[in-house]
């Protein structure tokens, strides 16, 4: 409650600065090819770029689930990095409880890594 | 802010770190054995469950809150993970013959039954709505895989589907409730919101305590969320329907009795009336509805849900007395679904497996344990005395009484007659009509858990002191 409004917005102005570079960057990245990019356009470049799939067709198709699984493994692991950065930065104040409890997550997903890589879930054929 | 984060006592948690080692051990073999190996890694479940059964036995009487008081181990959590460990053995026991008939012995069946047996012990333990969360999501996302893991066929795929889709609409319900009851009592903690509602209720209290009250009713199948449980358990393989019934049941009623005797005991007004009004309307759902189905599982999904709603008159109650009740009510519920279920698996002609009621037709003269076990579980269900399931419905009605609850007691004995009806048909089809096509003999297994759950059930009333003193005892820590 001490804290004055100009006060708080300050607070938020690196916020802004990154909002501002970030649109600046992406309109650039955006623009400058209609100006210095080269052009040879042909059907395939020109159609909707979609991973694996055609663009235009019933959206109540059959995919194969191995797209689906890929995700899943992908969300988890992404998961587990995102829980350790912050997990690292603060690693002075944990002390060996927290070591450990970090080493049996990772326990955990190390053995649910085993168990797909058994299972064959990570070849594609 | 940078207090010292100390390492939490991990001794009154040893059952719930058994089943949590014991089932990473068991996909580690799994994995590394491979496809061919179900026996062992079944086998060794039993062995962690039994192991988990041991550590609980041996803890200390009296209560220990750890991890910050989210995780209550106390009298009740010690009778309720009893009865779902012991659920949860015999369901695996009795699969095992159906899997390897059924060509279903897939190593993940044992390790997710052991999964969902943690999550029910930590639901029973939880004293907070994020463990309670969580113990909860662990119990049902294991449930929704066993529900389908007989993935080539349609009827237990779909059954997995439903019991996914509507599951995750009830721990929205659930989850959006906590957060109200959050917002409006500033703590998660049980004790805690108990204090922030001494002798006041906001509206928005209440409205978080209907949300949360559905999701629970969801998790025990109390009408108007249970219309998962008849697709669910006729659609699900027959041992996991068994076991749908049994252990996870225990466990949200435990859960259910919990959030409302220790969060919530200074607005017994409020909740009385939602807890009367699902008790009410399971019990009559479950009479009425059950006397059309011609399908043994689905018969007795409307019966397991009548069950619920005669456990609910002594939560209702809202007394030790009442918790008693609905104690001594589970375990005599569990024993007899069980027995049930062993049954209805017996219910099988070379490798057939059948579940219409006509099947059992004649069943006295040709199979005559069969028939007699089976009758006198009949008899029990619909609670005639002096069989088991009198007592559990004797020791509720008794509560609801002592509450001054006298309508909500005579609808129950009133909608417990007329389940007498589609009970009582069943013994009349197997004593009095003509025989159907024999069964094939019962396995060793199956003969053993019906012989026991009969013998339970018939020779109570000579004892009923161990199991009535201990839920009283386990009932009074709650208050």
């Amino acid at each position: 409650m001490t804290q004055t409004l100009p006060n708080l917005l300050n607070d938020y102005l690196p916020l802004g600065i990154f909002i501002a570079v970030s649109g600046v960057i992406g309109l650039a990245l955006l623009i400058a090819p209609f100006a210095v990019a080269f052009k040879s356009p042909d059907p395939e470049k020109l159609s909707a770029y979609e991973c694996g799939f055609n663009a235009f067709d019933d959206a109540r198709m059959k995919f194969d689930v191995r797209f689906y699984l890929v995700a899943i493994l992908f969300i988890i692991f992404d998961l587990e990095v995102a829980f350790l950065f912050p997990w690292a930065v603060a690693y002075g104040d944990l002390g060996w409880a927290g070591f450990w409890s970090m080493m049996v997550f990772l326990g955990v997903l190390t053995i649910g890594f085993v168990y797909e890589w058994k299972k064959g879930a990570l070849e594609w054929d | 802010m940078n207090a010292p984060f100390v390492m939490p006592a991990l001794g009154p948690i040893l059952p719930e770190l058994v089943l949590a080692v014991g089932a990473l051990v068991l996909v580690l073999i799994g994995a590394l054995r491979g496809e061919k190996s179900y026996g062992l890694v079944n086998g060794l479940a039993f062995v962690v469950l039994a192991l988990a059964a041991a550590a609980l036995v041996a803890q200390p009487a009296g209560k220990v809150l750890v991890f910050g008081d989210s995780f209550s181990v106390d009298g009740f959590a010690r009778i309720m993970k009893a009865i779902a460990l012991l659920g949860s053995a015999v369901a695996l026991v009795l699969s095992v013959d159906y899997l390897r008939r059924e060509n279903l012995t897939r190593f993940e069946y044992p390790i997710l039954i052991v999964l969902a047996t943690l999550g029910m012990m930590m639901m029973i333990s939880a004293n907070d709505l994020i463990a309670l969360y969580l113990g909860l999501e662990l119990q049902s996302l294991a449930a929704y895989v066993i529900a389908a893991i007989h993935r080539d066929n349609v009827r237990s795929s779909e059954a997995g589907l439903k019991y996914f889709v509507l599951g995750a609409l009830s721990s929205g319900m659930l989850l959006y409730g906590s957060s109200l009851v959050y917002g409006f009592a500033g703590t998660v903690s049980f004790p805690g919101i108990a204090a922030a509602l001494q002798g006041q209720s906001s509206l928005g209290v209440i409205l978080g305590l209907v949300f949360v009250s559905a999701g629970l009713a969801f998790k025990i199948s109390a009408v108007p969320f249970h219309m998962w449980t008849p697709d669910v358990y006729e659609g699900a393989p027959t041992p996991v329907a068994a076991f749908f019934a049994a252990a996870p049941k225990v466990a949200a009623m435990a859960m259910t009795v919990r959030i409302f005797i220790v969060a919530f005991p200074g607005i017994v007004g409020d909740w009385r009336q939602i807890v009367v009004f699902i008790s009410i309307a399971s019990m009559a759902l479950g009479a009425f509805a059950a006397i059309g189905q011609r399908n043994i599982k689905r018969l007795m999904a409307y019966s397991s849900i009548g069950h619920v709603g005669f456990a609910l008159v002594g939560l209702a109650a809202g007394t030790a007395q009442g918790v008693n009740g609905v104690i001594v009510y589970m375990a005599i519920y569990v024993v007899m679904t069980l027995g049930t279920f062993a049954i209805i698996l017996g219910m099988r002609r070379g490798d057939t497996y059948v579940e219409t009621i006509d099947d059992l037709a004649g069943l006295s003269r040709s199979q005559p344990f069969m028939a007699y076990a089976f009758g006198a579980i009949l008899f029990s269900l619909t609670g005639i005395p002096p069989l088991a399931g009198f007592f559990a419905k004797f020791y509720v009605f008794a509560a609801a009484i002592e509450a001054k609850l006298f309508a909500l007691a005579v609808i129950g004995v009133v909608t417990s007659v007329v389940s007498a009806y589609y009970y009582l048909r069943i013994v009349k089809i197997m004593f009095f009509d003509e025989p159907a096509q024999s069964f094939s003999p019962l396995t060793p297994a199956l003969k053993t858990v019906i012989a026991v759950s009969t013998i339970a059930i018939a020779l109570f009333w000579l004892a009923p002191a161990p199991l009535v003193s201990a839920a009283n005892a386990a009932a009074r820590s709650l208050f």
